[in-house]
């Protein structure tokens, strides 16, 4: 997002390489302001020399009356989330001229005026806009510890079928008020072993699909990161036996 | 009830602010600890954003003071872009009102030579011109000449040794700073950005070349502002540092 310089000459070096996946922070497609058009701007350039093999952003927000928080906030699933979400993945894939990926949250709570599950939300996004879905199965793990609900009801209920990225990640282990085990998604931590096992299951259903450790804080040297990466190759192998 | 995105915003930033109604753990049980997540996320990853992008000034300060620091210059600067590579343009001027640190006068422009450092790391790319050029020039022709510098070329003018607290906070065995005043070129050639303390008169030279002067004409006011000004100094840093991307004839 910058205009020159190291960063863009690696970017470029490696697309020449790989195939790219442009994972954004900074829409705020769930907020309840417009979004940010200097910012789609910028996103779009960088679409379009870059060529992608896909884009994705969080089913969150994170601008609020111009101050960006630089966190995914949470949002209610409502009616009203729902209009103003799609709304926003639509100008986002027009503007983009391409399908684009939602990732389910990390939730730390929940909002009493929230009427959908989400993944109902989710399978309701992708029928109105088009859009695909990002599964991150460390998110899913979080969110269900926190919310007192099942990580494998979650994937039951998912619309595994738009699944075109998957992520995994590690997290960190707190309390909340009442001493109930409180995740925190930190991208800080080795894959635990309940994750791998998520991925597993999901990737007996959908088949083999791209998968990212996330690994961005505290990053450990090459050989345990390695050794991630490769965890998640033998994941993938598996299924394309 | 609904929590609107402006209420849950107030409580995210203020924590002596009670946590907004209608958030819950799913069993109706108290959900601070919880909010608490949200808020030290924000603050914890913007504390470290100020301190990435200001290694010599949390050098100075230790980490610890501008942990506090960063709280109070977050209640009034949130990140107005999610592009954290430009988060903290207000910070220089931050340090310089601050009242608690009038006795560090220097920090506020340390400050704007770590801004001016990253603005030029992500600058634009462009193609210096061949130092070969100006050979086959007359004097003359070359004083008649207006200029292009690199959009990863900048300056900067202080009455503090700058250049000498940044290399003494970023070297090995660099000198201790001399109290004296210091402008500075930063030149990015290749990607790495390198700050080079100007001799007297030279900032004048080069602000002038910035506003579409020739070469002569910016000279002559540098000389005004230094009668001993040399000319063969500054140029050589800019084409040693790839900021002269072209020459063009006034007429």
């Amino acid at each position: 997002m910058g205009d020159g310089g190291r960063p863009l000459a690696q970017l470029r070096s490696l697309s020449e390489r790989f195939p790219i996946s442009v994972h954004g922070v900074g829409l705020s497609i769930g907020g309840e302001s417009p979004l940010d058009e200097a910012h789609l701007d910028r996103l779009a350039h960088l679409v379009g020399w870059l060529k992608p093999a896909s884009f994705s952003e969080h089913l969150a927000w994170s601008t609020h009356g111009g101050a960006f928080f630089n966190d995914l906030l949470p949002l209610p699933y409502t009616a009203d989330t729902l209009n103003r979400v799609a709304a926003h993945i639509d100008q986002v894939q027009e503007r983009l001229g391409r399908r684009m990926l939602l990732e389910n949250p990390s939730s730390y709570l929940a909002f009493d005026t929230s009427t959908w599950s989400e993944t109902d939300f989710l399978a309701e996004l992708c029928r109105r806009t088009g859009c695909g879905l990002l599964l991150d199965v460390n998110n899913v793990f979080v969110s269900a510890t926190n919310l007192g609900t099942s990580p494998q009801a979650y994937i039951d209920a998912y619309p595994l079928h738009e699944v075109g990225e998957i992520h995994v990640g590690g997290h960190d282990e707190d309390a909340d008020d009442a001493g109930a085990p409180l995740l925190i998604d930190n991208h800080g931590a080795p894959v635990i072993d309940p994750v791998w096992r998520l991925l597993d299951i999901v990737l007996e259903r959908t088949g083999p699909k791209p998968v990212l450790v996330e690994w961005d804080n505290d990053v450990p040297d090459w050989p345990v990161l390695g050794a991630e990466a490769e965890r998640a190759q033998a994941a993938l192998s598996r299924v394309q036996a | 009830m609904t929590v609107s995105q402006a209420h849950f915003c107030d409580a995210l930033l203020d924590p002596a602010q009670p946590v907004p109604d209608g958030l819950t753990d799913g069993n109706g049980r108290p959900t601070t600890r919880r909010f608490n997540v949200y808020r030290n996320n924000v603050v914890v990853s913007l504390t470290d954003a100020l301190a990435t992008g200001f290694p010599v000034i949390t050098r100075v300060l230790g980490r610890e003071n501008i942990n506090g620091l960063a709280r109070l210059y977050l209640c009034d600067n949130p990140p107005d872009s999610p592009l954290m590579i430009r988060f903290g343009k207000n910070f220089p001027d931050f340090l310089s009102n601050l009242p608690q640190l009038a006795h560090l006068g220097y920090l506020g422009d340390v400050a704007r030579l770590e801004l001016a450092l990253r603005r030029s790391y992500h600058a634009a790319d462009s193609e210096a011109i061949d130092p070969a050029t100006l050979g086959k020039m007359s004097p003359e022709r070359l004083m008649d000449c207006r200029v292009t510098l690199a959009p990863a070329a900048n300056v900067l003018r202080s009455n503090w040794p700058i250049h000498g607290i940044w290399r003494f906070n970023t070297e090995q065995n660099a000198p201790k700073p001399v109290p004296v005043a210091q402008d500075v070129l930063i030149t990015r050639p290749g990607f790495d950005p390198v700050p080079y303390a100007l001799p007297p008169g030279a900032a004048t030279w080069l602000a002038a070349l910035w506003q579409g002067e020739t070469i002569g004409a910016a000279y002559d006011l540098a000389l005004d502002d230094h009668p001993r000004f040399d000319l063969s100094a500054p140029l050589a840093l800019l084409l040693s540092g790839q900021a002269l991307i072209s020459l063009t004839p006034k007429d």
